[in-house]
């Protein structure tokens, strides 16, 4: 029952969406222009349906309803409750409707408050997010069913792939969906300016909180899947530029062009038709990330070849909002003017040159990721992994870091060199000492990672440098939030160089008693025993791991074993410090009965995952400095409104 | 308990479904490192390089698979024995296809791959040139 009521309200949504879009597209003309007001109460009313076939979808997976096919693919009656909330959107169905889900309601939120853009480019921004989402609608209910019966219900479940039974993986899908998301919002405001030549900056301020909001939960979808891998993958790998983490990463990139760019357009009315071109770019990256990883041609162009019905609906998909987007933007591009102009130096150029810069990497990811493709296609396989990717975006990088360590103290419009003699001397002082410290104390060092700690403790020193000389107290929240999310890239950056650089590795077969020395540590064996939890057994090592000396803190490495379905996970278990982590894992037993054990020393480690959280704080901040705002502006424009009112009586 | 917890665990190991040459012990080196620290360097640093056929996006350095360890115990021995790194990658490649390896070969098929950077700074340029001259005007 409740799988069919699930179904019809989807079909009702989507039905929904073609009237959003239908009467969107009417309203424009101005003889049928009365029907602009049937689309925000559609859009709303949209978001409150799809929310409910979603809510459905999740009391299935919750009272593990095995005659619905998803749920009997996907769930086990055994599992633990948050991964029986988790499995909802484990799977591709149910994240598609997720993905649905999020964004109609962002488009009814839209609909609900928006009240800066004139009412024209708010309707066609409105109708631009129903096509949007009536691609998904359509991919849902025609080549996706989540709620398809089956004929006889399962006697039980497939479960859930261990590697995902994991907390951090349970949440990190809608984290990136939300992202998404937010990206479609700003394109469809990027369409909604464009339709109606309206690109200015209360389009970029009306824009802004959504690509920001999407950049937050994009940081932060990143870096919580890269710790992930960290500690699951169990050989302390943190990256390793696989096309599903690429597909990741541009969206990102894409987006924090977009942020820069729209916040010059929201200041100085400048970098029109630029910030709509990245509006296009992001939503474009933010379809590859969400299509192209589930169409399954990432992983290999014949996997994708066995089953092509849902990938080749994905592909047409991706044709047609990448290619219709593109189309709009050449068709009206010439009808946005440049807006104000600015000079080499300034803050406008120094945002400029970074956009382009990322923009830079961007091609290089896509084209590092999506070139095997090609060349599989055509019969010859072929790798491309770190050693191309990090010298080749470091070209851009490094470039990008120098510039901005100087942007933010430039003044906007036009400034002169020697005003900012010190503010660039000091910064370039310290990571001048840095390098010559790297240099002399801890050669040889890969010039990479050398770079890195050299870039890295000047870059944070210029990212405080804006708060110098200013009343702290009064300093608006988005300066501190562009000043910590600055340094949560040195931050981060300093940490990965410092991996590169000194991380020590000890691979050793032992006995209980035996001990080792990684790095600063003493590790010893103490005990192996079994252990079991809800849905898993598994060995665990109890290690014993001394720093320089000192006390010794016992750590539980696992390896365990699942049953539904049958599957193995290493749990590897890790030691943090301030200046870094013990990473312990359990491998097999070998022949002579002793136990294959790996230990890494990487110092200073976390600091990549401190760093990327540090900038989504950063973004947190300016999020909250342009919401406050803005209430404060409504809340003052209705004041007026009232006041008129009243004296009219 | 804690004998049928193990019982258990050996019934799971059992039942699985393993290849005949998962059964093999892993080769010496697969799971040991060089004695002279600047040789296993060196061995790690091509590791890195190396893509372990059997997994998703993973290094040979990275993976528990069997093949992988084979990997590692060729890399590490033909390394003690002094071979150059660079001779070791392109045995690799002839056995197992230009697919092993990370860092993408030159050759007629992966050209664009080098061009595009190329493309790409001259694009900045010209991107960032034509913005830079437009303003000096205004």
């Amino acid at each position: 029952m409740i799988a069919e009521l699930g179904l019809a309200v989807l079909w009702m949504a989507a039905a929904l969406a073609v009237l959003q879009l239908v009467a969107g597209a009417l309203a424009l003309r101005p003889a049928t222009a009365h029907l602009a007001g049937v689309v925000r109460p559609v859009a709303i009313l949209q978001g409150v349906l799809v929310a409910c076939a979603f809510a459905a979808l999740v009391s299935l997976f919750l009272t593990t309803d095995l005659s619905v096919k998803l749920v009997a693919e996907n769930s086990h009656s055994a599992k633990p409750f948050i991964f029986k909330l988790a499995g909802t959107w484990g799977n591709h169905e149910g994240s598609m409707l997720m993905w649905v889900t999020i964004m109609s309601l962002a488009g009814g939120f839209v609909a609900l408050i928006e009240k800066r853009l004139r009412e024209e480019t708010l309707i066609a921004t409105l109708a631009g997010q129903a096509f949007v989402s009536l691609g998904f609608y359509a991919f849902l209910l025609l080549a996706s069913n989540p709620f398809t019966r089956l004929p006889e219900p399962a006697p039980e479940g497939a479960g859930l792939n261990p590697l995902l039974q994991d907390i951090g993986l349970a949440f990190h899908p809608p984290t990136l969906y939300v992202g998404y998301v937010g990206l479609s919002i700003a394109f469809s405001f990027a369409v909604g300016a464009l339709v109606t030549r309206d690109v200015g900056p209360a389009f970029a301020r009306a824009m802004r909180p959504w690509v920001l909001g999407a950049w937050i939960f994009l940081t932060l979808g990143i870096t919580a899947g890269s710790y992930w891998a960290y500690y699951t993958l169990g050989w302390g790998g943190w990256w390793f530029w696989d096309p599903v983490e690429n597909a990741s990463l541009m969206p990102w990139l894409a987006a924090t062009a977009l942020l820069h760019s729209c916040s010059v357009l929201a200041a100085r009315n400048a970098l029109r038709t630029w910030t709509v071109m990245l509006g296009v770019v992001a939503f474009s990256m933010s379809m590859v990330g969400t299509f192209l990883v589930r169409s399954g041609i990432l992983t290999s162009v014949h996997a994708f070849a066995v089953d092509p019905t849902r990938g080749t609906f994905i592909l047409a998909l991706l044709a047609i909002y990448i290619g219709g987007a593109l189309l709009l933007f050449g068709l009206r591009a010439n009808t946005v003017t440049e807006g104000a102009r600015f000079a080499v130096l300034s803050r406008e150029s120094a945002l400029v040159f970074n956009n382009v810069m990322l923009c830079g990497i961007l091609g290089i990811v896509l084209v590092g990721t999506l070139y095997p493709l090609l060349t599989e296609a055509m019969g010859v396989k072929v790798s491309v992994g770190p050693p191309y990717f990090n010298p080749v975006s470091a070209v851009f990088a490094i470039p990008m870091m120098l510039v901005m360590a100087v942007g933010p103290v430039l003044r906007w419009r036009e400034d002169k060199g020697g005003r900012i003699t010190w503010q660039v001397a000091v910064p370039a002082l310290v990571s001048a000492a840095a390098l010559l410290a790297v240099e002399l104390l801890f050669a040889p060092i890969n010039l990479l990672p050398a770079l890195g700690l050299a870039i890295a403790p000047g870059l944070a020193v210029a990212s405080v440098q804006p708060l110098v000389g200013r009343n702290l107290r009064r300093t608006p929240l988005p300066i501190y939030g562009m000043v910590l999310g600055h340094l949560g890239i040195a931050v981060a950056l300093f940490g990965m160089a410092s991996e590169g650089a000194f991380s020590t590795e000890r691979l050793a077969a032992m006995n209980p008693g035996d001990s080792q020395q990684v790095g600063p540590f003493k590790v010893t064996l103490q005990d192996i025993g079994p252990v079991a939890g809800p849905n898993w057994t598994a060995l665990e090592a109890t290690v014993s791991a001394s720093y320089a000396g000192g006390a010794g803190t016992v750590l539980h490495p696992q390896a365990r074993t699942f049953a539904n379905p049958p599957g193995n996970r290493t749990e590897s278990a890790l030691l943090t410090r301030w200046n870094g982590q013990l990473y312990a894992v359990l491998g097999e037993e070998g022949e002579d009965g002793r136990w294959q054990m790996r230990f890494w020393w990487k110092p200073f480690v976390p600091m990549i995952w401190y760093g990327g959280a540090l900038v989504a704080l950063g973004g947190l901040l300016a999020l909250l400095g342009r919401v406050a705002r803005d209430v404060r502006r409504l809340v003052a424009i209705d004041k007026i409104a009232f006041r008129r009112e009243r004296q009219g009586r | 308990m804690r004998g049928l917890l193990l019982a258990l665990l050996a019934l799971f190991a059992l039942t699985q479904p393993l290849a005949a040459q998962d059964m093999l012990p892993p080769a010496p080196y697969a799971y040991k490192q060089l004695a002279d620290p600047r040789q296993e360097a060196k061995a790690q640093a091509l590791m890195e390089t190396l893509r372990c056929l059997k997994c998703q996006s993973q290094s040979i350095a990275d993976s528990d698979a069997p093949m992988a360890g084979d990997m590692r115990h060729q890399v590490r021995t033909r390394i003690a024995a002094g071979e150059d790194p660079e001779a070791i990658r392109q045995w690799l490649i002839e056995r197992y296809g230009d697919y092993v390896s990370y860092t993408p070969q030159v050759k007629p098929i992966t050209w664009p791959l080098f061009a595009a950077p190329l493309l790409f700074l001259a694009l900045a340029a010209f991107l960032l040139r034509g913005r830079f001259r437009r303003s000096k005007g205004a």
